[in-house]
């Protein structure tokens, strides 16, 4: 009995000892560190799972941009190609205007749009301003029907690169005015495919 | 003050010395007498070095028994870090841009993380003498053969992506330099008709190429000398040329962060089992079966047998060692086993010019019916130049030496004969490189050969393979992985062909 005091009373003492320990060992101001700590140092040591989670990431982000630039096929189907391409521009924030036509139909800055541009069967697109929206080489299926196109703005669209630039030939005939400035991944090699526009 | 202490222990240890110089010591005084202190200085500082000596005695003594232990992974031999691992599932001989590509691909389509083990063994870490590196790096869709003409369109397509297939966490986007300036070709009136053809195959199949008469070629292209020229054929649309050194390492990143192993050494022996088998003719066939590769180091006399299930042979220009080492092409007179793998590497030059006056910065790759072709290189009037030499003509591939005769000979006189802008010219450099040339009829042998169950083949693409290349890489791993090609049927390619001695030629104006 007296052994078994004598075990239990130094168990106490040292679980007092590791408690005081512990508390000296970590930071004297307070017992524990604050959330944000505890969760990085718990990511810090988990970390193929951030490497994961970022990729993810990445991957929606680039998937979110491909969804957008879909081809719309739907709308093809049921207004014709024009209202389509029309269509495509005003979800992408952008604004285009009917030959034939002098007021353009754009998105506000919440993306709603008048759907008044129903009403124009079969009229082709004679200008297009897609600048600062995220228009890539697939984005471009929905506008190569467009053989009046007479103006594009592409000014400060971040996926718009060479390649695109390569499928503009399509254009080749009826483009008359280009804006390409301040496109962050255009380079040389892209400008020489302009070659193809007359 | 240490330095005093230590000048007092000099003065007490050594008299005899001090005697001597004393004669000296006033002429030399600054300079000898601090030579003196550190040569002889045995003070405080060799006590402080005794103990922190102790320290690392000490802790070496922990070490050593800590290794002593079971467990530690300490060894007495020094096993050399280079050394592939001593079993893996696919071994791919050749780390150029197909086998690199044929890497990615199998680790992107393993259905199961880690589930295939993927060693790639270069022979010359310094790629010095590979093909993929010394390419001119063009791509074109411009072919007579569908197989080629889809094989460019899903290489054009992957390396528009690049950035989604090859781009890795936390490092720099890919950028492949690509310049979208197009292929021309140049046709005579003979030829012509060929072309015609091939522009309808390549419409057919979705490339984007325009045929130009004269007329319309003097109004693009205002430098070209259109006199024998009956048509050309212009590429829209993907193509153009690229940097191969920064394909090469995309891949080689993005595999190797897969998981695929990367291995520098020779592949100097195959252990294999035959299993002689009796076809219906009454021939005996021998069919080799892999089991393991030997790996030699380079430059040394170490090598590493490495277990497998599959070889791909991806070695380029120099494929053909590899067979022979596994008997092929040395069997008896008129059976299988006597046919060689038709791949030999041919040398083929590449000239640097410089010319103030040329074509300018829209000129595209211009390839003329006489087999010379130029393009544009950088932004500062360079112009990268070659031609195929006639078959009796080719080079001794010994060695890598550009022969300069063969520009003034054969190159420069049709050069400006096209472009009379290049006739006032300066050469500024040259290199030379191999074509892994197939010499039945020039195309890729991609597929397994009947008499070597597992080992896939993915070379001889004689000059196209860069341009190919991931197709390729993506067809191969099907083959692997799936069984079958799925997204593009390359039978064609295959080894039916070659051992039936029916070649699949190209039909080009060169």
């Amino acid at each position: 009995m007296a052994a078994l005091f004598s075990s239990l009373h130094r168990c106490c003492q040292r679980l007092a000892l590791l408690r005081v320990a512990r508390q000296l060992s970590s930071s004297s101001s307070v017992s524990r560190p604050p959330l944000h700590r505890r969760l990085l140092r718990f990511l810090t040591q988990r970390f193929y799972d951030v490497e994961e989670l970022l990729e993810w990431s990445v991957r929606m982000k680039k998937e979110g941009i491909q969804k957008k630039n879909a081809y719309y096929g739907f709308t093809e189907q049921f207004y014709g190609s024009d209202i389509a391409a029309g269509h495509f521009v005003l979800n992408m924030r952008g604004g285009f205007r009917y030959t034939g036509q002098t007021d353009w139909f754009r998105a506000n800055q919440r993306g709603k749009f008048n759907w008044d541009f129903l009403t124009y069967k079969d009229t082709p697109l004679e200008e297009v301003d897609m600048s600062y929206t995220v228009i890539n080489y697939r984005g471009l299926d929905n506008l190569v029907g467009q053989q009046s196109l007479k103006t594009l703005s592409l000014r400060g669209c971040p996926e718009v690169d060479d390649w695109f630039l390569g499928r503009l030939h399509v254009f080749q005939n009826c483009l008359e005015e280009l804006d390409i400035s301040h496109c962050p991944q255009i380079t040389t090699g892209g400008l020489a495919a302009l070659r193809n526009l007359k | 003050m240490s330095a005093w202490r230590r000048l007092h222990v000099v003065v007490w240890k050594a008299p005899g010395l001090l005697a001597s110089r004393r004669v000296t010591e006033q002429l030399t005084w600054p300079r000898g007498h601090l030579a003196l202190c550190q040569s002889l200085s045995t003070g405080r500082p060799l006590r402080n070095d005794f103990i922190k000596d102790l320290e690392a005695q000490l802790a070496a003594m922990r070490k050593k028994a800590a290794d002593a232990l079971p467990g530690s992974s300490w060894s007495p031999f020094e096993i050399n870090p280079n050394l592939p691992p001593e079993r893996a599932d696919i071994v791919i001989v050749g780390g150029g841009v197909i086998g690199w590509s044929i890497a990615y691909w199998l680790k992107e389509k393993e259905r199961v993380p880690k589930g295939v083990k993927v060693i790639v063994v270069e022979k010359d870490p310094t790629y010095s003498k590979a093909s993929t590196v010394l390419s001119v790096g063009g791509i074109r869709q411009q072919f007579s053969l569908p197989e080629n003409i889809q094989l460019s369109l899903a290489s054009a397509q992957f390396m528009r992506n690049i950035n989604v297939h090859l781009g890795v966490l936390n490092e720099d986007p890919v950028d492949l330099q690509f310049n979208h300036s197009g292929y021309l070709f140049l046709a005579s009136e003979d030829v012509a008709h060929i072309m015609e053809e091939n522009y309808k195959t390549q419409s057919s199949l979705g490339a984007k190429v325009s045929l130009l008469s004269p007329a319309q070629l003097k109004e693009k292209f205002p430098w070209v000398n259109t006199d024998d020229v009956a048509l050309a054929s212009y590429g829209l649309e993907n193509e153009g040329w690229f940097d191969p050194w920064t394909l090469l390492n995309a891949f080689k990143r993005k595999a190797i962060s897969m998981g695929v192993i990367q291995c520098f050494g020779e592949v100097t022996d195959f252990k294999y089992t035959v299993n002689v088998l009796k076809s219906p003719d009454g021939e005996f066939l021998g069919c080799r079966r892999i089991k393991s590769v030997k790996v030699q180091m380079p430059n040394s006399l170490e090598y590493q047998p490495v277990q497998c299930a599959i070889v791909v042979n991806a070695a380029g220009a120099f494929s053909a060692k590899l067979t022979e080492m596994l008997g092929i092409g040395s069997g008896p007179k008129g059976s299988i086993s006597d046919i060689p793998l038709p791949v030999e590497p041919r040398k083929r030059f590449v000239y640097v010019v410089h010319c103030p006056d040329g074509p300018g910065l829209d000129s595209p790759m211009l390839i003329d019916y006489s087999g010379i072709y130029f393009r544009r290189e950088g932004l500062g009037g360079n112009y990268i130049a070659g031609a195929s030499p006639v078959e009796a003509e080719e080079p001794d591939t010994s060695n890598l030496e550009v022969d300069h005769q063969f520009f003034e000979d054969k190159v420069w006189p049709s050069l400006a004969h096209r472009v009379p802008a290049f006739e006032n010219l300066k050469v500024t450099g040259a290199w030379a490189g191999y074509y892994d040339y197939n010499t039945l009829d020039q195309n890729g042998i991609i597929g397994v050969h009947p008499l070597i169950t597992n080992m896939y083949f993915a070379t001889g693409f004689s000059g196209h393979g860069l341009q190919h290349s991931p197709a390729v890489g993506r067809a191969v791993a099907e083959l692997i992985l799936d069984g079958n090609f799925t997204t593009l049927d390359l039978q064609e390619f295959g080894f039916t062909r070659i051992l039936d001695k029916e070649p699949m030629l190209e039909r080009n104006i060169v």
